[in-house]
């Protein structure tokens, strides 16, 4: 079994690390730096981070201001905070003057466990993705997870990172990996059907492939770690060569990365497309690994799809 | 002030309404009144007290305004437009398709606005942003911003509130435009945002009240804001909505509505009667 860590523990790191090489960047924090782990930013850089109390809103137009001025500042809450309450903050001050903004969301999707539906946030990809110009980038480890805070510094432009509470395991090699925004990564070579999947349902659908590789199923995955701007080129080929597409992830079926692939490919190469997420109901209390059994976050229902979406293609 | 300078300056600040007028007019739609009560305040911002310019809009250690209460962008755009940030003709394509005068500022596309407003209540906090990277830089520039009254019945407002003084933000000067006045009615009435003085004292502000319309108590705020050290400064602007037009002074009704031409003309005539008689 893999190491398991959480993608927040690697975000808190790299923000720390990457302190040290790029002087502009600066950490903001909603109360909340033990838990979304700006804490370890705060410990080496005391001066450099600002805790801005329980007010996202106005966090997130500080961040904006700091921006204006030439710093590369990463405002850290919630997820549901994030892009739920700040959203038109996001959207009107960040979003529309395109400012230089980093928002380091945490605690998203329903693996938040026990504190229950007020705080899993499953529609910020959805919310984030109809503001022009955002970037949204969900990795799936913690190795992706350190890449991608680098890559946001280096790219200029709002980013909205997403981030999980519960540890999942690292799937990639600290050693060899290279991360390129807008870029898919092949994790799996397969023929029939492609898994498109996003953040910790990565891994997941990785185990599904293997499920299916014992009913003879070749199954293709693809890591789609930066939704927006999506890698058109590398989904458009996987529907061409494999001509069936589930999606994979941990946030709502509705206008997350199952939205945006069959957007996509409804114009451009009609495709049968079977969506795995949240299936627009609300979370509940529980451990992390038993509610993504209980809303369908499994290998085994990622394999069942992958089957259904090989069925439509036969059709 | 010297008399002399009192009269340059009503002379600037009416050519600004006069310009605040013109764009409303023309565009047919737009926010005259809280243009007019905050005239006065602008003209000493931009013609005195503020380090800018015009020439080098971008310049780094330049100070940076937000005009928080967006919708009065009006006041913002002739002040920009008469202290040579674009042409002062260039007044008349406000709101039209392909202008950079957007309703609301758009700091992308038009020189000399240092930050996209319009959603209330935001531009405050940007502006705490702002004079927290001038303090990270080593106290380089000074920050401005103009909030509304009725602004102020935004929660966000008191969220930035708390912010400026915890963080010992002392080169920021805040203006609140108190003309009493917002879309429904009086603000007493709507939501009444009042002890407007008290509030900012309990939150820990360096507080002067002063009427928005006198450059003396004007010129005496400001530097009262910059000598204050360790907290920031806000000051309590009584205004006249509609300031200068007689028709529309203390009208809330000419929070949001372009004049129509018999009115514009009356409007011009007698900002042009006043500014000769100064």
């Amino acid at each position: 079994m893999a190491e398991a860590i959480a993608t927040r523990e690697a975000y808190g790191k790299a923000l720390a690390e990457f302190g040290a090489k790029y002087d502009k960047l600066v950490v903001l924090d909603a109360d909340l730096a033990n838990a979304t782990k700006t804490e370890v930013f705060k410990k080496a850089f005391p001066d450099r981070h600002f805790d801005c109390g329980i007010a996202e809103g106005n966090m997130m137009c500080v961040a904006a201001g700091l921006a204006t001025a030439g710093f590369i500042p990463f405002a850290s809450t919630f997820a549901m905070f994030a892009a739920g309450r700040a959203f038109e903050q996001v959207r009107n001050s960040i979003g529309y003057p395109h400012l230089n903004v980093k928002i380091g969301a945490t605690h998203a999707g329903i693996t938040v466990g026990e504190d229950g539906a007020t705080h899993q946030c499953n529609e910020d990809i959805a919310l984030m993705r109809t503001i022009p110009g955002m970037t949204i980038i969900n990795p799936s480890d913690a190795v992706e997870a350190r890449a991608a805070v680098e890559a946001a510094i280096n790219h200029y432009g709002p980013v909205y990172l997403r981030f999980g509470r519960a540890a999942v395991p690292v799937i990639n090699d600290a050693a060899t990996y290279k991360f390129e925004l807008g870029r898919g990564i092949l994790m799996a070579p397969g023929s029939d059907v492609t898994i498109i999947a996003t953040g910790i349902m990565v891994e997941i659908a990785l185990r599904a492939r293997e499920l299916l590789a014992g009913e003879g199923i070749s199954a293709r995955v693809i890591n789609i770690h930066t939704i927006k701007p999506l890698d058109e080129e590398m989904v458009l080929s996987a529907a061409a060569e494999t001509g069936a597409i589930v999606t994979a992830e941990e946030a709502t079926i509705i206008g997350g990365l199952g939205s945006a692939v069959s957007e996509l490919l409804s114009e451009k190469r009609p495709t049968p497309v079977v969506r795995v997420g949240i299936e627009d109901v609300f979370g509940q209390s529980g451990p992390a690994k038993e509610l993504l059994s209980v809303y369908g976050l499994t290998a085994e229902n990622i394999a069942e799809k992958a089957k259904k979406a090989l069925s439509m293609k036969k059709q | 002030m010297e008399q002399a300078k009192i009269q340059e300056l009503r002379r600037i600040a009416t050519d600004i309404r006069i310009g605040i007028i013109e764009a409303v007019y023309n565009a047919g739609s737009g926010h005259p009144g809280g243009s007019l009560s905050i005239a006065d305040v602008m003209t000493y911002l931009y013609f005195v007290e503020m380090n800018i310019d015009p020439s080098n809009p971008k310049k780094e250690d330049r100070d940076r305004f937000v005009m928080s209460k967006g919708h009065t962008s009006p006041a913002l755009y002739s002040v920009l437009a008469h202290r040579g940030y674009f042409p002062v003709e260039y007044l008349k394509t406000f709101r039209k398709t392909g202008s950079y005068l957007q309703g609301h500022p758009d700091m992308k596309g038009t020189p000399g606005v240092d930050m996209t407003t319009g959603s209330l209540g935001q531009g405050f906090s940007v502006a705490c942003g702002m004079a927290l990277a001038s303090k990270l830089k080593g106290d380089t520039f000074r920050v401005y911003t103009v909030i509304g009254d009725g602004e102020s019945q935004e929660g966000q407002i008191w969220e930035a509130a708390m912010f400026a003084p915890h963080y010992k933000l002392d080169n920021l000067t805040l203006v609140l435009d108190y003309n009493g006045l917002q879309i429904d009615g009086r603000t007493v009435d709507v939501m009444n945002p009042t002890p407007h003085d008290e509030k900012f004292l309990a939150f820990g502000w360096n507080v002067i009240n002063i009427d928005a319309h006198d450059f003396n108590q004007i010129e005496s705020a400001f530097a009262a804001a910059r000598e204050c050290k360790g907290r920031p400064t806000a000051i309590i602007a009584k205004s006249h909505k509609g300031y200068g037009v007689s028709y529309m002074l203390d009208q809330a009704s000419w929070h949001g509505k372009a004049p129509n031409k018999e009115q514009y003309e009356q409007a011009l005539a007698e900002l042009k009667a006043y500014r000769a008689s100064i």
